[in-house]
């Protein structure tokens, strides 16, 4: 047998819906390789969960189950997965390309002495090699690679594949071994208020130094806030993070995130290549500048020459005049 | 305590990316070097601790070409004690490799903590100081923006979806470092006198087989041209008429 294992993401008991994107990835590959989907997931009372994979898509769930794997310690996780890895004959081990999977799949492949792509975008499985597909360079280019050592391990990027629904896979469980952790979760803060993250925005409003000073972010806010609650999050330049006028966590680009929203707005920014990078595969871009010649009016599907603050105002309006007639 | 901090030269985040001929590599004709920008956080850090600490040495590591000197006596400037190289001449995209190779180096040179930026600008790939972690037995915390050592143990913070983590870990551990954690040090005038002075070693890096191999790079579908509305207030109309009917965006 060639299995396929996904390791799914459980937090606070509940499933994480990446976890059923990832199924969704593995089923691709198991159908051309001719194993089943196994999936595994830690966490301690983890029912609800490991139902959600099975009726998912998974065939076969193992819950590694128990209190000492209460909180996520990648170091104890990453051991006990290795070993149902192993007895389950996976020879392809996805999960995804979030904070989690960031941390605990490097950790797994290591100790399975095996190669590792992350933030894959295609998977496929030719002649009974493994291949996969990401963005590298921020986004500059795309590679496209082939496994040459088994297991092949990836993480998938989110919000790329459909979620993974319909099965009635079978659920075992493991107790969770306990013993020294080296390295463990001790607290989870909720980011303050009701803040759309960036890349799970609909809109992402982004300014640049062209706003002149750090107060006048409240135009790109407001703009934000236009489009109703839980729909537009505020990005930014890498200049006006370095500045310190925003913080670290919306900088859109190279050395920020790469985001790839239906709609994008550009404002008071210049388009240098990083920031390109991280928003070029956003499906409409709306650029607002005072420099005709800006490189974003390159990249831009519709573009106004202008200033920022003579334009943004009469768009807040218009906008929460399209949002109060829907 | 010895702090190692892997570090890896990369093309400068300006660079216009151009395929090589053989359709696998970039152009690397007329593109400049530098430290990758997460590294400069790793490396900030380990000169902190080493502050904080008041003794230890810290050893900027790098697996690459011996042009990789250049970044690594800047990384002597900024502070760093000492400086290897493991050289080779492949572009290395494959993680398994780069992590065993320092694993190697490592478990003939030990280091208490090693730290690492969270992905290289080139690669993007996020999965070294799990890896590594791994092969050595260490603890790890990776994409960390506050850290702080207390009695041989970590306390790290790192972003994850709508939240924040705040994670312990003891030494040895690897630590992998975001934007955030610090504000790195340039070097001064000074530092570039010294580091001339400073240990920079090479050594052929003990890469095992590849796990992978690269089939193509290639660049993205271009995106359709778009076009100027209009100039100032007036433009607001079409393009709120564009977004709702051309567009269906709004």
């Amino acid at each position: 047998m060639s299995n396929i294992i996904v390791i799914a993401e459980v937090r606070g008991g509940s499933l994480k819906r990446p976890s059923l994107e990832v199924i969704t990835a593995a089923k691709q590959l198991a159908s051309a390789s001719g194993g089943q989907v196994v999936a595994i997931a830690c966490g301690n009372g983890i029912d609800a969960a490991t139902a959600e994979l099975a009726a998912g898509g998974a065939a076969k769930v193992i819950a590694i189950d128990g209190p000492s794997f209460t909180e996520y310690s990648g170091d104890a996780w990453a051991k006990a997965i290795v070993e149902q890895v192993k007895a389950n004959d996976g020879t392809a081990v996805l999960m995804a390309h979030t904070a989690m999977g960031k941390d605990l799949l490097p950790r797994v492949s290591g100790l399975l002495d095996t190669g590792i792509i992350t933030d894959v975008i295609e998977v496929s499985c030719e002649g009974g090699a493994y291949g996969a597909k990401k963005p590298v360079f921020a986004g500059k280019a795309t590679m496209t690679v082939k496994a040459t050592k088994s297991p092949f391990c990836a993480t998938i990027r989110p919000n790329n594949f459909e979620a993974s629904t319909g099965g009635s896979g079978e659920v075992s469980k493991v107790d969770a071994p306990s013993g020294d952790l080296l390295s463990v979760v001790k607290e989870i803060i909720a980011a303050g208020g009701d803040k759309t993250p960036l890349a799970e925005a609909k809109v992402v409003v982004a300014g640049g130094r062209g706003l002149k000073e750090a107060d006048n972010f409240k135009l790109i806010e407001d703009l934000a806030a236009a489009f109703g609650p839980g729909v537009a999050a505020v990005g930014a330049s890498r200049a006006v993070c370095d500045a310190g006028w925003r913080p670290h966590s919306e900088q859109v680009g190279q050395t920020g995130k790469v985001v790839s929203p239906p709609l994008y707005f550009a404002i008071g920014i210049s388009g240098a290549i990083q920031h390109l990078a991280g928003m070029r595969t956003a499906r409409t871009i709306v650029a607002i500048n005072k420099d005709a010649d800006a490189p974003i009016f390159k990249v831009a599907d519709y573009g106004i020459v202008g200033d920022a603050f003579e334009v943004v105002p009469a768009l807040i309006k218009a906008i929460e005049e399209v949002v109060a007639n829907r | 305590m010895d702090i190692v901090v892997c570090i890896k030269r990369v093309p400068a985040t300006d660079t216009a990316i151009k395929i090589a001929a053989d359709g696998k590599s970039i152009e690397t004709n007329g593109v400049s070097f530098e430290m990758n920008a997460y590294d400069e956080f790793a490396l900030e850090q380990a000169l902190l601790i080493k502050e904080q600490l008041g003794e230890g040495t810290v050893t900027a590591l790098t697996i690459g070409p011996s042009l990789a000197q250049k970044v690594m006596r800047d990384a002597l400037a900024r502070g760093a004690d000492k400086a290897v190289v493991l050289t080779t001449d492949e572009w290395i995209y494959d993680g398994a490799q780069v992590a065993q190779a320092l694993a190697t180096y490592l478990q003939a040179n030990p280091a208490q903590i090693v730290l690492c930026g969270k992905q290289a600008v080139d690669s993007d790939n996020n999965q070294l100081a799990g890896n590594l972690a791994a092969r050595l037995g260490f603890g790890c915390v990776t994409e960390v923006t506050k850290l702080e050592l207390a009695d041989g143990t970590f306390t790290a913070e790192r972003d994850i979806e709508g939240a924040r983590e705040v994670v312990t870990c003891k030494t040895p551990a690897v630590i992998s470092c975001n934007k955030g954690l610090n504000q790195p040090r340039y070097a001064n005038l000074k530092g570039i006198m010294k580091a001339k002075k400073k240990p920079l070693e090479e050594a052929a890096a003990d890469l095992p087989a590849a796990a992978m191999e690269i089939v193509s790079l290639e660049l993205p579908p271009a995106r359709a041209d778009g076009r100027i509305i209009g100039e100032g207030v007036d433009a607001v109309p079409a393009l709120i008429e564009a977004l709702r009917n051309e567009a269906k965006a709004i």
